[in-house]
C-alpha cells in the first residue's frame, strides 16, 4: 500500500488504536487535516487553545492509561502546546504530540511560523523526533508510542515538515510490529536480592510507614498496593499524585502527606522506623526539608526511573523496577515467610498514630454564614457518591479537592501535581469525558485558574461534554492570597482578582447553563440540580469564603513534624 | 568531597544527540569541564568524553540522568576504573632571544612538538593528562602565552574491557 505522509500518520495512529486526536489546525499540518478529512476510525476534537488540546490529552492519558496524542501546527501552534507538554513530562504522563514544521528546505531560515520545536521542548519531553525522511516516518511513530508508554512514561514530541506530508509523495506502508531501540531499554523486573532484603527490612520494622505515589496509578498497581498494605497492616499515605491507588475509604489510610497533607499522615512519616516509598519521587512539596526528613528511618524505594533513587533523599534499599510485578514479588515473598512485624510494637505504632487522627485536622468551621470551600468539595462528594472523575486546577481549591474528596478508586483524581499549571481543569476534563461518555467528570476550579483555559468551554459545547464545573470563587489567587497573609505580613500584592466576569452570563453565552450560589443553605441543593442535568455543562459559581485557608501547611524550610493547624479547630 | 570525573558516552550518532547532554548539563545546574564527541568506527554512534567535577552523590545523578536519555547506549565512569586519558593542545608563545632555547628545551622534555617556527613565536602541540598540560603551561608562565587551543580529554579504560553497544 502507497500512502502520502499525512496518510501514513493517520494509518499509524489507526495501527496504535488512537480513538481521538486533540488538535488545531494551521499551514504546516494542512495536508494533515486533509487525510484526516477523508476518514472516520480517528475522531479529532477541535479545541480553542493549543494548550487546551494538550491538556485535554493529557486528561485522557491520565483517566484511560492510554497515550493521548495531539496534533498541533508549527511556530505558535507548538510554542502553546509547550505548557501542556510540560505539564505531561513532569508528571509522567504518556503523549504523543504530533508538530508540523515548515517545510524542510526553509528550516533554519526563519520561514514563517518557524520555530525549533526540537529544542524548545527537548527539556520537557522524554524524546522528540525530527523526521528527515518520509521512508521512516511510520518507524519514528511507532518508537514515539513506545517510548511514550512504556518504562517511566511520558510525553514525545514527533516534528515532522510539511513537504514530508504532502499529497503528492506517497512511499510504501508498512507499520513495523515491534520496536528495535538498542539505547532504550526501560527496567521490568526488580533485583530478587534487592527485593529479599527490603522485604526481611519491612518486616522487621516496628513503626513501619508506606509512602506511595503517582507511581503506583501510572503502573496500574492500585490492586497490588491494596493486597500489600492489607497483608502487612501497616499504615499508609499517599502522595497528591498518588490518591486513589489506595481506597481513601480504607481504615489504614492516613490521607495525604506533605505540604497540605494531614497531621497523623505528616507525624508518621516524621517518626516511622522503616519507610516504604512505593512509585513516589521523594518531590520537596512532599518531604518538605530533607535534613529534617523521616530521621529515624531506613527507607526501601521502588520505583521504575533509577534516577528518581537517591534523587533528593538518600534511600538503603533501592529497588528499580516496575511497580506491579515488583510488588507482587514482595507479596509472594511475604506469603512465604512466616516472620511478621511484632504485633506489640504494630498496635502501639497505630495506637500512637490513632492518637495523632484524633487531633481533626481537616475540621473547618461548619457554622460559617459564608460558604465554606471545604463543605462545597464535601457535597460534591455526596452528590456524585464519591464514585466521579474529578480534574483540578491548582491552588487552594486544588489542596481542597485532594483533602476532601476521598478518592477510593484510581485514575479518578487528575491534575498537575508536578508543573502545578493553572488552566488544567476544564481540558484536562473534556479528555476525561470522551474517554467516559457515561461517567460523572466535575471540574473543581477557582475564578483565577478557569480564566487561564476559559475558551475551551466552547470545546465543551461542540463535543457536548456535560461536565459540571464547580467554581471557588474567593475572588482571590487564594493560594497566592494564603502565602501573602502567612509570610508576607497580609500584604496582598495583586493577588486580588479585580474586574470579574459574571460567570453566570459567560457560561450561557457559551452555550451552557450557569448557576451562582452564595448561601451555605443552598449548596446541597444546587448540587443536586446541577448533577440533575445529565447531559449539559452545569458552571456553578460559588461564592465562597475570601479568607479561608489551606490547613495543615508545612512552611518552606520546616520538616513534616512542624505543621501549621488551623486555629478554627476548636469552633468545629 | 568533590572528585574529577571521566565519563565515556557512546550515544546514537543522530542531529541533536550532543544537545540533549549539553541541555541536561545546564538544566540541571551541573558542572561540565570539558566535553568532547565525535563518531566512531561504527559510523551510527559517536563517543563523548565528558569531565565533570562533583560530590559522589551528584555524580551518580549526572550518570543516571544521562542513562535516562533516550540517545544514549552506554556509558561508564572511567575514574572508577584503570584508565588512560589524553588531550590535546595547541600553545602558540612568545619565542625571542634566549627564550627560543629554553622552549626547545622544555619542549623536549614535555615530549611536545614544534608544529610552526617565526621570529617571534612557536606553535607547540602537546598530548597528555589534564596534569601535564597544566604543568607545562605552568612552566611556560602566563607572560609568555599568546594563544592556548585545548581539545579537552578522551579517555579508554586499561585492559581488554570496552564500552560497547
Amino acid at each position: 500500500m502507497e500512502l502520502s505522509g499525512g496518510e501514513v500518520l493517520i494509518q499509524a495512529l489507526k495501527e496504535e488504536g488512537v480513538e481521538f486526536i486533540f488538535g488545531y489546525p494551521g499551514g504546516a499540518v494542512l495536508h494533515i487535516y486533509d487525510a484526516l478529512y477523508e476518514q472516520n476510525s480517528v475522531k479529532h476534537i477541535l479545541v480553542r487553545h493549543e494548550q487546551g488540546a494538550t491538556h485535554a490529552a493529557d486528561g485522557y492519558a491520565r483517566a484511560t492509561g492510554k497515550p493521548g496524542v495531539v496534533l498541533v501546527t508549527s511556530g505558535p501552534g507548538a510554542t502553546n502546546a509547550v505548557t501542556g507538554i510540560a505539564t505531561a513530562f513532569m508528571d509522567s504522563i504518556p503523549m504523543v504530540v504530533i508538530s508540523g514544521q515548515v517545510t524542510s528546505k526553509f528550516i533554519g531560515s526563519d520561514a514563517f511560523q518557524e520555530v525549533d520545536c526540537i529544542g524548545i521542548t527537548r527539556p520537557c519531553v522524554k524524546h522528540n523526533f525530527l523526521v528527515d525522511s518520509l521512508e521512516n516516518f511510520a518507524e519514528t511513530i511507532k518508537k514515539a508510542f513506545h517510548v511514550a508508554t512504556t518504562g517511566r512514561p511520558g510525553p514525545v514530541v514527533v516534528d515532522i515538515p510539511k513537504d514530508f506530508t504532502a499529497p503528492g509523495v506517497k512511499v510504501p506502508f508498512e507499520y513495523p510490529k515491534t520496536v528495535n531501540m538498542r539505547s532504550y531499554s526501560p527496567a521490568e523486573q526488580g533485583h530478587p536480592g534487592q527485593i529479599r532484603k527490603a522485604v526481611d527490612l519491612i518486616l522487621s520494622a516496628k513503626r513501619p510507614m508506606i509512602y506511595s505515589g503517582g507511581g503506583v496509578v501510572l503502573g496500574d498497581a492500585a490492586a497490588q498496593l491494596t493486597e500489600f498494605t492489607e497483608l502487612l497492616g501497616y499504615p499508609i499515605t499517599q502522595t497528591l499524585m498518588g490518591l486513589g491507588a489506595f481506597p481513601a475509604s480504607n481504615k489504614q489510610n492516613l490521607g495525604m502527606l506533605g505540604m497540605h497533607g494531614t497531621y497523623e499522615a505528616n507525624m508518621a512519616m516524621h517518626d516511622c522506623d522503616v519507610l516504604i516509598a512505593i512509585g513516589a519521587r521523594f518531590d520537596d512539596r512532599v518531604t518538605g526539608e530533607t535534613s529534617s526528613f523521616c530521621p529515624d528511618a531506613k527507607i526501601v524505594h521502588v520505583d521504575v526511573d533509577p534516577a528518581s533513587i537517591s534523587k533528593t533523599v538518600t534511600v538503603d534499599v533501592p529497588i528499580v523496577g516496575n511497580v506491579s510485578s515488583v510488588l507482587e514479588a514482595m507479596i509472594a515473598l511475604i506469603k512465604d515467610t512466616k516472620k511478621r512485624a511484632d504485633p506489640a510494637d504494630l498496635a502501639e505504632w497505630w495506637s500512637i498514630i490513632k492518637n495523632w487522627s484524633s487531633s481533626d485536622c481537616l475540621a473547618y468551621d461548619k457554622t460559617s454564614k459564608l460558604i465554606k470551600p471545604q463543605a462545597v468539595v464535601e457535597s460534591l462528594w455526596r452528590a456524585t457518591k464519591g464514585d466521579a472523575y474529578v480534574t483540578s486546577d491548582v491552588g487552594q481549591h486544588q489542596m481542597f479537592a485532594a483533602q476532601f474528596y476521598g478518592f477510593d478508586k484510581p485514575r479518578r483524581w487528575i491534575n498537575s501535581g508536578g508543573l502545578g499549571t493553572m488552566g488544567f481543569g476544564l481540558p484536562a476534563a473534556i479528555g476525561v469525558q470522551l474517554a467516559f461518555p457515561d461517567e460523572t467528570v466535575a471540574c473543581i476550579t477557582g475564578e483565577a485558574s478557569i480564566q487561564m483555559c476559559i475558551q475551551e468551554l466552547s470545546t465543551c459545547l461542540q463535543y457536548g461534554t456535560p461536565i459540571k464545573v464547580i467554581n471557588l470563587n474567593n475572588r482571590y489567587m487564594g493560594m497566592v492570597r494564603q502565602w501573602q497573609e502567612f509570610s508576607y505580613e497580609k500584604r496582598y500584592s495583586h493577588s486580588y482578582m479585580d474586574a470579574l466576569p459574571d460567570f453566570v452570563k459567560l457560561t450561557e453565552s457559551y452555550g451552557h447553563v450557569g448557576m451562582r450560589i452564595e448561601n451555605p443553605e443552598d449548596v446541597d441543593a444546587a448540587m443536586e440540580e446541577a448533577f440533575a442535568m445529565k447531559d449539559r455543562l452545569v458552571f456553578m459559581d460559588f461564592q465562597t469564603d475570601q479568607g479561608e485557608n489551606v490547613y495543615p501547611m508545612i512552611e518552606a524550610g520546616k520538616g513534616h513534624h512542624e505543621m501549621r493547624l488551623n486555629p478554627a479547630r476548636e469552633l468545629a | 568531597m568533590k572528585r574529577r570525573h571521566v565519563i565515556a558516552v557512546l550515544m546514537e550518532n543522530e542531529s541533536g544527540a550532543l544537545s540533549r547532554v549539553a541541555g541536561l548539563f545546564s538544566a540541571r545546574g551541573y558542572n561540565i569541564e570539558s566535553l568532547t564527541v565525535a563518531a566512531t568506527h561504527d559510523p551510527t554512534l559517536s563517543r563523548m568524553t565528558i569531565v565533570t567535577i562533583g560530590t559522589e552523590r551528584v555524580v551518580e545523578q549526572i550518570i543516571k540522568q544521562l542513562n535516562k536519555l533516550v540517545d544514549v547506549v552506554r556509558l561508564t565512569d572511567l575514574t572508577e576504573v584503570q584508565f588512560i586519558e589524553r588531550e590535546i593542545m595547541l600553545v602558540k608563545v612568545r619565542a625571542v632571544e634566549q627564550g627560543r632555547e629554553e622552549l626547545k628545551r622544555l619542549n623536549d622534555i614535555f615530549r611536545g612538538r614544534i608544529l610552526d617556527v617565526t621570529d617571534s613565536s612557536y606553535v607547540i602541540e602537546l598530548t597528555g593528562d589534564d596534569h601535564k598540560l597544566n604543568a607545562f603551561l605552568d612552566s611556560v608562565g602566563r607572560d609568555n602565552i599568546i594563544e592556548v587551543v585545548r581539545s579537552g580529554a578522551t579517555g579508554v579504560a586499561r585492559g581488554d574491557k570496552s564500552l560497547k553497544p
